[in-house]
């Protein structure tokens, strides 16, 4: 059985720049994969690269077919979700349209279902149903971020930084909140995030990025006790 | 799409070898073999092709004025119409009505196109791109009611218009007055050209070249942006101006229908065609706009403007630098470094 | 007083048509921040196709909405063939690019349908005066269809899943991508009901102006005035503004300027929400930097 994302040799880059120099990692289904390092390392990059939001060479494979090269909305219509760095929600629409447009690709009947599931996963949101997104705090808007993307009904959930940003105890229930989506759906997520400590808490296994390169993978367990990795890559 | 700002980037690095290389007395042979080659039309044309080049040469003056705000500015003018009207009326008006010479008149209708260029200069500043051309649009389509309007009809005769005649010739020079009218545009559109020439070639046309790139950057250099600009817009209303008033002269007429929307519309299709952000293309734009539609009306009324159309889109898809872009390619092609 | 009672029914009957327009040219801009200068020469195309409809034999309201369908078809091949391949040039570019469409569908129009003034049927005739004669049966029958037009519109953005859909397109284009949202044909969709639209107000306003090649583009420069007094991001406030400046318009030329000037006038609007307000009565800020 394929892995459900596998990247062979991804190159990506803006122009003539170029950020990846061929990466080869692989997401689990139902498994939480951690993608580390430092600013500037390229983890955002891979993100887009796996969205088809940037320019790439190499392969990506997802549940076993090439996504490389294909449209963005092609991609997001496959199964996979994106909470993109500076959240991506609509502004100036409400919280309600919100939900409509994460669950836009669906035409099965259980999207009001869904919306319930997370109307209980994130209460705050139900409060402010017909509110414009702009008007929400920070933590209110990642929530809603991350409403938007579960309500596809991704396979593969791509986070970018959901703790950016945020006052530590919104962080610590985003990060229980995720826990809680990793538990009850099977849904494989590749997070990136910049707060190795609580990622590597999460995830199941980890890369560690720089400069556009692998430098280190393995169980994220084991890189959480490894002391060297931790004081030369991680910073805590 | 490349070079879609139209900036021809390349363009001094491929000639900056070829001027040292020439000798003064070569520089000089060229420059008097240009000026002869540019008088023979006096004594090769009939009047009426020579009509045509000395209004295309009249275009090739306004082209230029709108493609210093325009292509070397940045700010987007559909309405550059207007200041070829306002040259045309005050020479119109001063030689209709007080009996002035036309040579008298110049130096006034550039002047007041000045006035109004930098005048219009400062709200112009306040709008982006977007915003100036739907101004500068609406502009261009209200120009013959206002020059109707029957407060003025005193003045510019209304939708009559004004009757003038061609400056008469010196008497010791044997030329007809369309002959020599062509050569009076001549020598001030050479003289435009030189203007134009030394401004961009200037501090401050670097300047402004850099604010319309980079505004931010420029700013934080401690250009002053707003005056730039204003001034800028103002030289620019003076040659289109200057234009004007040579186009009243040479037609020997002015009515508002001559100066509709289609006339500004015309002057941006010359700019693009030409080469934006370039000089010679100015020249090649006064050309293209008075040749191609002549050749085009043969076909149908409409032909002009449909070519008009296909010439602005297919040059903007596919040749954003104009001719000009296209001539100083095959030159580089030509003559240019290999390997 | 009932003269400046008719005045202003006249002006909300025009200004029905300015607000139509305004909210066509609205459309497209939310969507791609551009203007398209083109937009009242489509119209007329499109009032010219209705014309070769009903002369060749079709009912007046069958020729209405098939002019509809045809325009929607030729606003969606406009953005696919022309908009698209320009989509991240300067603005410079897309200026030249409306300006050309603008010169080519105006003089094809002209080319085929030819230049001389023509009538266009109006659907609403009365044998009585209506309200004294206050109105006249086509000021009111176009007036209704103008709110039809803008309360269908109204519907369809905020109740349906594909109005959303367009609008989370113009609003933020790279996370409707991550939706799901194919956003190239959410602004060819929006070009083809842009030109919908515009038909729409093209036929409701050549039986009062007639019919001609250049018939829109006075009306153009209303329809501009109006988006930019209401805000030129905000669809309600466009056509509040249509109707406002179809007010304005009437009253001045009828008590102020006189009617040789009713252009300047919609000059003067838009020069003065620019300087003064550029955001528009009911617009968010336009960035406006020096």
């Amino acid at each position: 059985m394929p892995a459900l994302l596998e990247a062979r040799g991804l190159h990506a880059g803006y122009g003539p720049t170029q950020v990846l120099h061929g990466l080869d990692f692989t997401v689990e289904e139902g498994g939480v994969t951690a993608l580390l390092g430092a600013n500037g390392a390229g983890k955002t990059t891979t993100l887009r690269a796996i969205s088809g939001m940037v320019r790439t060479t190499g392969e990506v494979l997802f549940r076993g077919e090439r996504i490389d090269g294909r449209a963005t909305e092609d991609i997001a219509r496959r199964g996979i979700a994106h909470v993109p760095d500076g959240r991506g929600t609509f502004m100036e629409l409400t919280v309600e349209e919100n939900f409509r447009l994460g669950a836009y690709i669906r035409r099965d009947a259980e999207v009001q279902a869904d919306f319930e599931r997370m109307w209980a996963l994130f209460p705050r949101l139900r409060q402010r149903w017909r509110q414009q997104a702009g008007t929400l705090s920070g933590g209110e808007q990642q929530m809603l971020a991350i409403a938007r993307a579960l309500l596809l009904r991704p396979r593969l959930l791509l986070m970018d930084e959901p703790s950016f940003g945020l006052a530590p105890l919104i962080v610590e229930e985003i990060f229980g909140i995720m826990r809680r989506v990793r538990e009850e759906s099977r849904v494989g997520i590749l997070l990136v995030e910049q707060n190795a400590n609580l990622a590597l808490e999460l995830a199941d296994h980890a890369y560690l990025l720089e400069t556009g390169r692998i430098v280190i993978s393995g169980p994220a367990a084991e890189i959480r006790r490894d002391e060297a990795i931790r004081r030369s890559y991680l910073g805590y | 799409m490349s070079a879609s700002k139209g900036i021809p980037a390349s363009a001094p690095m491929v000639r900056a070898p070829a001027q040292r290389s020439i000798a003064g007395w070569q520089r000089a042979a060229i420059v008097l073999l240009g000026a002869a080659a540019a008088l023979a039309p006096i004594w090769v044309l009939d009047s009426f092709p020579l009509f045509q080049l000395t209004m295309a040469i009249i275009y090739a003056v306004a082209v230029l004025g709108l493609n210093i705000v325009t292509g070397y500015s940045g700010q987007i003018s559909l309405g550059h119409g207007a200041f070829f009207a306002v040259g045309a009326y005050a020479t119109a008006i001063l030689m209709a009505h007080f009996d002035w010479s036309f040579w008298a008149t110049l130096p006034v209708a550039a002047l007041v196109c000045a006035a109004i260029g930098f005048c219009i200069g400062f709200p112009a500043l306040r709008l982006h791109g977007l915003y100036l051309a739907l101004t500068t649009f609406a502009l261009a389509v209200a120009v013959p009611q206002l020059l109707k309007h029957r407060a003025l009809e005193g003045w510019t005769g209304g939708v009559q218009g004004l009757f003038l005649l061609k400056p008469d010739p010196p008497s010791w020079l044997p030329l007809s007055p369309d002959r020599w009218m062509y050569v009076v545009v001549l020598v001030i559109a050479a003289l435009m050209y030189l203007l134009a020439w030394n401004l961009i070639r200037s501090r401050i046309g670097r300047a402004l070249m850099a604010t319309r790139d980079h505004p931010t950057a420029a700013e934080a250099m401690g250009m002053d942006i707003a005056s730039l600009k204003t001034r800028a817009f103002a030289v620019s209303a003076t040659i289109t101006g200057v234009a004007g008033s040579l186009s009243a002269v040479a037609v020997e007429y002015v009515a508002p229908d001559s100066f509709t929307f289609f006339v500004s519309i015309t002057l941006f299709v010359g700019m693009v065609a030409g080469g934006i952000a370039s000089i010679l293309g100015s020249l090649f734009g006064g050309l293209f706009v008075v040749f191609v539609p002549n050749i085009a009306e043969a076909i149908s009324r409409s032909a002009p403007g449909v070519i008009y159309g296909v010439i602005l889109i297919l040059f903007l898809f596919v040749m954003p630098d104009g001719f000009a872009g296209l001539l100083r390619r095959l030159w580089a092609r030509a003559f240019g470094p290999r390997g | 007083m009932e003269a400046l009672a008719h005045q202003i029914i006249a002006g909300i009957a025009t200004g029905g048509i300015y607000a139509s327009l305004a909210l066509a040219l609205v459309m497209i801009y939310q969507a791609t921040h551009h203007v398209n200068f083109a937009q009242g020469e489509m119209a007329t195309l499109s009032t010219f196709i209705a014309l070769s409809f009903i002369q060749a034999g079709m009912p007046y309201w069958v020729a209405f909405f098939a002019t509809i369908a045809v325009s929607f078809l030729i606003g969606v091949a406009v953005e696919r063939l022309l908009m698209r391949p320009v989509q991240n040039a300067p603005v410079l570019t897309h200026v030249g690019v409306f300006i050309g469409l603008l010169l080519i569908i105006g003089n094809l129009t002209g080319w085929v349908f030819g230049y001389t003034t023509k009538m266009f049927p109006t659907p609403f005739e009365s044998d009585q005066p209506l309200f004294g004669g206050l109105v006249s049966a086509h000021q009111l029958g176009s007036t209704a269809v103008t709110l039809a037009v803008l309360l269908l519109v109204y519907l369809f953005f905020r109740h349906t899943k594909l109005g959303l859909a367009m609008r989370a397109a113009a609003y933020n284009p790279r996370s409707a991508r991550l939706v799901g949202i194919r956003v190239g044909w959410m602004l060819a969709l929006g070009w083809g009901l842009a030109a919908a639209i515009g038909a729409v107000a093209g036929m409701m306003i050549a039986p009062v102006v007639f019919l001609d090649p250049t018939m829109m583009l006075g009306i153009l420069l209303y329809a501009f005035a109006g988006a930019l007094l209401g805000g030129i991001d905000n669809p309600m406030g466009a056509v509040l503004g249509g109707f406002a400046v179809g007010v304005l318009e009437n009253l001045a030329g009828a008590y102020v300027v006189g009617t040789e000037l009713k252009l300047t006038v919609a000059l003067i609007i838009i020069i003065g929400v620019l300087v003064i307000r550029p955001s528009g009565l009911f617009g968010r800020v336009v960035l406006s930097r020096v």
